[in-house]
């Protein structure tokens, strides 16, 4: 047990302590066993490294945005120019970003050690996966390098379909790439947590953290599909003229938004899902204290996983969908940010009267829970039609979607990418810096975002490379947050990289976390258990925890080796 | 070294997961992957697996089948005539063809789990030789839409629809009415669809096809008849999948309204 | 392996795959037949109620469902759910759009 007040890391002793010889990174050598390998682990940190990378493409393009919003008027880029930026930018950011971002890297790597299993349950489709997603990488790489989609990210016809000369089929065909890649992804976690939990790991024993993987992935399942379908129509409808979404044909642009949407709501919730899990681990490991209500906190998943399915139709309430539709979504959309409520609501209580300490997972879970708050709350502000009219299309909901995505989401990303570093590679990332790179987001985070609910109101419409000259001051501060925001996001990038070889050894449970993956050694073995984990205690049960660590040192059990 | 302090003796295993033996090495079939403790718990997994990649299957189609009963909701005159231009008789034949293939496939895995070897490679064969008929009727019906210019996108004819009495043979059957020009052009809707949804089923089919004659090479060699018939199961799932489709887009493109 | 993996597989007969046969082509002269005849609006219900017991069957038997476990008959469930959902809220939105104002 730590001795010190303000951290519960429990560290071996450094001057004797080294990696295990034998882990998942020694295993094999070689090119091809990193290309071929069918180790989930392996296949989540190629996951890491490729989405890092996408990150700072889409980040690059988010700050071409924010240089040029400092003038009112169009200095840096002509407007054209301007409409493939941002559309890239969330394209990158969405598809290639948060989509994956904690299912294929924490998702992968962890929920076969959470469940005792030796791997996922299709380990070939897993890395199946990974190629698919590097092949629509690509593909969007090298519409970046033709010229680009200027569309926007939604692609809505009859713009994509008849009016743009760009690279929409490229760009289409790189996020359907993309979604089986997901597809894939979502379709073997369902079937690992059905079918491959050791002995005495019940449902209601499973980490809050495999719980919102698993609703997350029932929205990849059945939800992908549909985007997919939806863009093979655009692309008939630009090569050979179908007319689906053709007015002058009798089609209705309106059916492609209905198809986009029914993916692409429930895919925020994909997005968020999974930081929420990682949220759970997180704040009941630094309270030191069970998640409260734990059965509401999964059910609530699930909940948000069916609800999320029947509100699409919220983005388009100005688009020329009947009143009607209007009314039964926007009611609908009330419903759905109950369970998320709910989840916010059991997090605070974990806290309540919880032995806090403020480690940089900590941090960066505080930040989401105000964040997402914020952002969820003037989600419900956009679900009220009648305020929707006025908001929509303007610079409130870019700030809406980025307080919930890069003020929760990324936020949650970090901090499981921060938590569970130590577990995938057996050290420690410095704390002092990682504490003030958390801080650093928080505050240019909200530099950047807050002003955009400003101008929203204001008025200031989105996806315009020019405005009006009262709304500059505004951009101004947003454009300073993103630039320390992008600091912030920098700095892990380094110091984490420097912690491969210099961090602290970490051992196997440094934060002294309840779950089966911190029984193994850190980096883990290839096949995760020596032997198959027999689980006879509930989730988050630190009372276990404190028997097994008497035990260990009545016996002096090795921790490290 | 002690990695899983969770371990308790070996014990009992749950209700819900039967899959606790660890499996000394060396005692199971060559087929069993490594991180799985039995073959059932294998099998089981797999067949979830296709299940689930059938429900994707499932909205993938969906949204076409969306599409489809929108536009035939607004332009239904126009989806009727479109309709008249199918023919019927290769429509219900693909479909007894696609239905007797359900039955030779269901046969064929019952033919592997009572490890009958050639009983599945004749039900195999059967499969894909009717598979293949489907596909040379299809191709026959397309070839004709292509040769009276229905295929939307590639100089689509309106006569048809403007001067029924153009079309002798249909215009026998169903005496239909010219459609008002706007109604004409909606007719256009309908063939897009068509192609779209026969296309992607078709595609479907010609991967499935593919997959039967890999499996019918291997069925030879006794591969699915000694234990291990699940790639022959979950395939089977698959093609009655692609037959489950057909059966609903014969009943809604072909069969709009025939009187 | 051990012989034993009938835990929940039920293996179906050729008799039951000859009736379902011989019942799917039943139902497709059926809906055949009918779509020659005038049933004003009922017309689409009766292809639609034919179609789907035919694709009824063929899952129930063919694809073996009937004797699958609850997981299985859970999962064709939700995909059947979601594509109603699909289907029904996107077409509330067609339908109504022709009621005009409130």
């Amino acid at each position: 047990m730590s001795t010190m007040s303000n951290t519960i890391v429990d560290l071996p002793d450094q001057s004797t302590a080294t990696i295990p010889k034998m882990n998942f990174l020694t295993k094999e050598n070689g090119l091809l066993s990193w290309l071929l390998t069918g180790d989930h682990k392996r296949i989540a940190t190629l996951y890491l490294i490729s989405i890092t990378f996408f990150f700072f493409i889409g980040g690059s393009l988010a700050g071409l945005i924010r240089l040029e919003l400092l003038t009112p008027q169009t200095s840096l880029m002509a407007a054209d120019t301007y409409n493939k930026v941002f559309t890239m930018h969330g394209v990158i950011m969405i598809f290639f970003f948060l989509v994956p971002s904690v299912p294929a890297t924490l998702g992968n790597f962890l929920i076969p050690m959470m469940i005792g299993a030796k791997d996922l349950a299709l380990p070939k489709i897993n890395l199946l996966s990974w190629y698919l997603y590097i092949a629509g990488g690509l593909l969007a790489i090298y519409t970046m390098a033709t010229g680009g989609v200027d569309t926007g990210w939604t692609f809505t016809t009859p713009l994509s379909t008849h009016y743009v000369n760009t690279n929409v089929l490229t760009t289409g065909l790189a996020v359907f790439i993309a979604g089986f890649s997901s597809i894939f992804t979502g379709l073997n976690f369902i079937v690992t947590i059905h079918k491959m939990r050791c002995p005495g790991m019940t449902w209601f024993r499973l980490p809050l953290f495999v719980w919102a993987h698993y609703a997350a992935s029932i929205l990849m399942v059945l939800g992908t599909p549909v985007v997919a379908i939806a863009i093979v129509l655009v692309a008939l409808e630009r090569t050979i003229g179908i007319g689906v979404f053709d007015p002058t044909k009798g089609g209705d642009p309106l059916l492609f938004q209905h198809l986009f949407w029914f993916y692409s709501h429930p895919a925020v919730y994909i997005m968020i899902l999974p930081g929420m899990g990682v949220i759970s681990e997180v704040i009941s490991t630094f309270s030191r204290k069970r998640v409260f209500g734990y059965t509401a906190v999964a059910f609530s998943s699930v909940a948000i996983a069916v609800f999320g399915f029947f509100v699409w139709a919220h983005h388009m309430f100005i688009m020329g969908i009947s009143n009607y539709a209007v009314l039964v979504f926007s009611l609908l959309t009330m419903l759905v940010a109950v369970p998320s409520a709910i989840k916010i609501f059991n997090w605070t209580f974990t806290l309540y009267k919880g032995s806090i300490t403020f480690e940089t997972p900590m941090l960066y879970a505080f930040g989401f829970m105000g964040l997402f708050t914020i952002g969820g709350m003037t989600g419900v502000f956009l679900g009220a039609s009648g305020t929707d009219i006025h908001l929509t299309e303007t610079y409130f909901i870019v700030a809406h979607f980025h307080f919930v995505m890069v003020g929760g989401m990324l936020m949650a990303f970090l901090s499981g990418v921060h938590f569970w570093w130590p577990k995938m590679t057996g050290r420690m990332y410095p704390e002092k810096i990682s504490q003030m790179a958390a801080v650093i987001t928080f505050v240019g985070f909200n530099l950047t975002f807050f002003p955009q609910f400003i101008l929203g109101v204001l008025g200031m419409p989105r996806r315009y490379a020019s405005y009006p000259p009262e709304f500059q001051v505004l951009n101004v501060f947003s454009t300073a947050g993103a630039t320390i925001l992008g600091v912030g996001y920098l700095l892990p990038v380094l110091y984490l990289v420097w912690s491969l070889k210099y961090g602290e050894i970490a051992g196997n449970n440094p934060w002294q976390a309840t779950g089966l993956e911190w029984q193994t050694q850190s980096p883990p073995l290839t096949e995760n258990f020596v032997v198959t984990p027999i689980m006879d205690h509930e989730a988050y049960d630190y009372e276990w925890l404190e028997r097994q660590s008497q035990a260990g040192k009545e016996k002096e059990a090795p921790i490290a080796g | 070294m002690p990695d899983s302090h969770a371990i308790a003796h070996n014990g009992e295993e749950t209700a819900d997961n039967a899959y606790s033996a660890d499996i000394a090495h060396g005692e199971h079939p060559a087929y069993l992957r490594h991180h799985f403790n039995s073959t059932e718990q294998q099998a089981d997994t797999t067949n979830f697996a296709m299940w689930l990649f059938l429900l994707t299957e499932v909205m993938f189609f969906g949204g076409l089948f969306t599409a489809y009963l929108i536009y035939r909701n607004w332009y239904y005159p126009a989806f009727v005539a479109g309709s008249h231009q199918l023919n019927v008789i290769w429509g219900t034949t693909n479909t007894l063809v696609l239905i007797l293939s359900s039955f030779t496939m269901a046969m064929g895995v019952w033919c592997a789990e009572t490890r009958r070897r050639r009983g599945l490679v004749l039900c195999l064969s059967l499969t894909f030789l009717l598979g293949l008929a489907f596909l040379g009727i299809k191709t026959i019906e397309y070839g004709e839409k292509i040769e009276k210019h229905h295929v939307p996108g590639f100089h689509y004819s309106l006569q048809s629809f403007d001067d029924p009495a153009s079309d002798p043979e249909i215009y026998k059957e169903y005496h239909d009415k010219a459609l008002m020009p706007d109604m004409a052009r909606h007719t256009e809707l309908y063939f897009s669809l068509y192609f779209a949804m026969t296309g992607m089923h078709a595609l479907h089919m010609i991967i499935g096809i593919a997959i039967l004659a890999f499996m019918i090479v291997r069925a030879r060699a006794g591969a699915y008849t000694s234990g291990h018939v699940t790639f022959v199961e979950n395939f089977g799932l698959y093609w009655h999948f692609v037959d489950i489709v057909w059966i609903y887009l014969f009943a809604l493109l072909y069969l709009i309204s025939r009187h | 392996m051990s012989g034993q993996n009938e835990h929940a597989h039920h293996i179906v007969g050729p008799m039951v795959y000859v009736a379902i046969l011989f019942a799917l082509l039943a139902g497709t002269a059926a809906t055949v037949w009918a779509s020659f005849i005038d049933l004003g609006p009922w017309n689409p219900v009766i292809a639609l109620a034919i179609a789907t017991t035919k694709a009824s069957l063929v899952v129930l038997f063919f694809m073996g469902v009937k004797y699958s476990t609850k997981l299985t008959k859970l999962t064709v469930f939700a995909g059947i759910f979601t594509f109603l959902v699909l289907i029904s809220m996107t077409l509330a939105d067609y339908i109504s759009r022709a009621w005009g104002s409130w």
